[in-house]
């Protein structure tokens, strides 16, 4: 349900390839550039990986498709299907979970009316639980898209979620 | 004796993210020392630190530097620990985002020190503020000479790159990390051979923790007695980073010398939470054994906490009041290591899974008698049966749990379910 189309397959070969030359001579070999390139090809896939988007990586560094995936599966901030506009991962792990977490679990829950991983139907939001971010000082916490949003309470969520285009 | 912050010193100092800044505040200057000493002088004085990795394992700095082959013609490589993701622990996005180029000194005095011309930070994917703040900081020092073909006019060639991974806790581990780095699934190598030897693109490579080799620098210039100077005794030495998280008023970063007591970091978090009585503690992230209040006078450094049966680990101190379910609590631990078992051991990647699986029946009330000592048992066959370390962890919060407090365990399964019901965090709690 990403809104935009997806780039073409030539599209996404000069797209990668362009990202990947300042880091080319950074690394002894290519394969080390296979994450990087896998975020990148996210990025211009509007933040999941259709199957065009890892033939693509594949060919520019020289992989099998099938390595590649199981690259992909193993990580996870990499998405295999369609993601909502804005993606929100919800930090559940024990200091956050200390502090409230599964309240605010519940009301992202309320106000989207999806369950979790599923992408509201104006393709506007998705949300999933997410192990410790780092950020537990300031818990609970979410991911909001790249950007951190710290000390929240059901209520500051429910703002957020209000005000997102 | 008064304790001035170290690590922590140049925290929002103005102009500190810049080359100038960090100057300004006497940065750099340890490295250009470490340029006009010879490398074996470098890892000597480190040694004579007794810096320990702060990356969780505790492994000498210095010694580990020494396992580097000194005479070969091959590329050799640091590679720092960045990935950050053990459960409560946030110390070294502190140090990434606040001061990098402390960071990148301590990088550049490793690699001296070994003959390593390239660093890979590896960062977890998730901190990409901080691999902004990093990158923007290398590309400054490259301006101003610190990083490039002549580090600081001395000749010495010395590139760092930043690489931003995707999401798995166990590219922490440091063969995990270097599969990773290679662009491969994150799956731990067997050991030996080790990575001083065989590490990353298969030659000899050091992996160091952010905050281990923050130190680096402030042990060049202030010198490896004074360093020897802060801690508990000569095992446990220098300024530590000590994450607070969950029931306290102040959860953060507190930067003392090793072995500060629980009861002390409670009271520079300003106090357990509304007041409360503290129930249980875990010291040293996820992967450590947790312990009861009682513990709460022990130095919280690594001998002191192995001697208890837990562990310094990657000094995330999780607190947990008077309200807490401990089962519920170590149900989470279990199923964050299901969820990241890489899946190559049986013991650990089934073993994890039946771990948070029984947690979970005794929490919601279908326990068996027979499960208290069915974890122990699950705990003994993963106990150094597979390949890393994670098996180990994951057993360490479980284990405790029986261990430690096994009226509660008990007390759940009698009962058929929790006598803990959770309390609302949030005043008015979720509306429904
Ligand atoms: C499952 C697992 C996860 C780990 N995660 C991290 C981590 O996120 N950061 C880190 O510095 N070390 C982590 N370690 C420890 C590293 O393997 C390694 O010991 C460390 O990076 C060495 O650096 P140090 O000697 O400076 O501590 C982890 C170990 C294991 C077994
Ligand atoms: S112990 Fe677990 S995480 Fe480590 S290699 Fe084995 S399966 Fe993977
Ligand atoms: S537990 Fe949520 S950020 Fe660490």
């Amino acid at each position: 349900m990403a809104d935009a189309p997806l780039p073409s397959r030539e599209e996404l070969l000069v797209g990668v390839r362009e990202r990947l030359a300042p880091l080319r001579d950074r690394y002894p070999t290519t394969e080390a550039l296979t994450i990087p390139a896998l975020h990148f090809a996210q990025a211009l896939c509007g933040g999941w990986l259709p199957e065009a988007a890892i033939d693509a990586v594949a060919e520019e560094l020289q992989l099998a498709p099938a390595s590649v995936y199981g690259v992909v599966t193993f990580y996870d901030l990499f998405h295999l299907s369609p993601v909502g506009r804005h993606r929100l991962r919800v930090c559940t792990n024990l200091p956050c979970m200390l502090r409230g977490a599964d309240e605010i679990m519940a009301a992202i829950r309320d106000e989207l009316g999806v369950g979790e991983g599923e992408v509201t139907a104006d393709g506007r939001c998705s949300y999933t639980h997410f192990e410790c971010l780092g950020s537990c000082d300031t818990a609970p916490m979410m991911m909001l898209d790249q950007e951190y949003r710290e000390n929240l309470t059901p209520d500051s969520v429910r703002r957020i979620l209000k005000e997102l285009d | 004796m008064a304790f001035e912050p170290v690590l922590t010193q140049n925290v929002g100092k103005p102009g500190i993210l810049t080359v100038a800044g960090y100057r300004d505040a006497g940065g750099y200057a340890a490295l250009r020392k470490a340029l006009g000493m010879t490398p074996a002088e470098v890892i000597e004085e480190v040694k004579k630190s007794g810096l320990r990795g702060r990356g969780g394992a505790g492994f000498p700095a210095g010694v580990k530097w020494g396992f580097v082959p000194a005479d070969t013609d091959q590329p050799k490589y640091l590679v720092c620990n960045a990935d950050e993701s053990e459960p409560g622990t946030f110390k070294d996005r502190l140090l990434m985002e606040k001061d990098p180029h402390q960071l990148l000194e301590g990088c550049a005095i490793c690699c001296w020190a070994v003959g390593a011309n390239t660093t890979y930070i590896y960062i977890r994917g998730e901190y990409t503020e901080a691999a902004d703040i990093l990158e923007e900081a290398i590309r400054d020092a490259y301006r101003e000479g610190i990083l490039g073909d002549d580090v600081l006019g001395s000749g010495f060639k010395l590139d760092i790159q930043v690489h931003r991974g995707a999401g798995a806790y166990i590219c922490g581990e440091e063969t995990g990390l270097l599969e990773s780095l290679e662009g491969r699934r994150g799956q731990p190598r067997v050991k030996p051979p080790f990575p001083a030897i065989v590490g990353a693109f298969g030659k000899p490579t050091v992996i160091n923790n952010v905050e281990t080799l923050c130190n680096v620098p402030h042990i060049l210039t202030r010198g490896a007695d004074w360093f020897r100077g802060i801690g508990t005794d000569e095992r446990n030495t220098g300024p530590k980073l000590y994450c607070i998280s969950g029931h306290v008023e102040r959860p953060g970063t507190y930067e003392v010398p090793i072995g500060v007591t629980l009861d002390e970091l409670i009271d520079l978090a300003g106090g357990m939470h509304k007041g409360r009585a503290l129930k249980a503690f875990i010291p040293g992230g996820a992967s450590a054994a947790i312990l009861p209040a009682s513990q709460s006078h022990l130095n919280m450094d690594f001998d002191s906490l192995a001697k208890a049966g837990s562990m310094l680990g990657s000094a995330a101190v999780v607190v947990m009041d008077e309200t807490t379910c401990l089962v519920r609590a170590t149900w989470r631990l279990a199923k964050f290591f299901s969820h990241e078992s890489c899946g190559q051991c049986t013991p650990c990647r089934e073993g994890t899974n039946w771990m948070q699986m029984t947690l979970k029946r005794i929490e919601d009330g279908h326990g068996s008698e027979a499960d208290a000592e069915l974890i122990l048992r699950m705990s003994r066959n993963m106990s150094g049966t597979a390949l890393c370390a994670l098996a180990d962890a994951a057993v360490g919060p479980v284990q405790s749990l029986v261990t430690n407090f096994r009226e509660e365990v008990d007390e759940h399964i009698r009962r058929g379910g929790c006598p803990l019901p959770p309390v609302p965090f949030f005043e008015n709690g979720a509306s429904h």
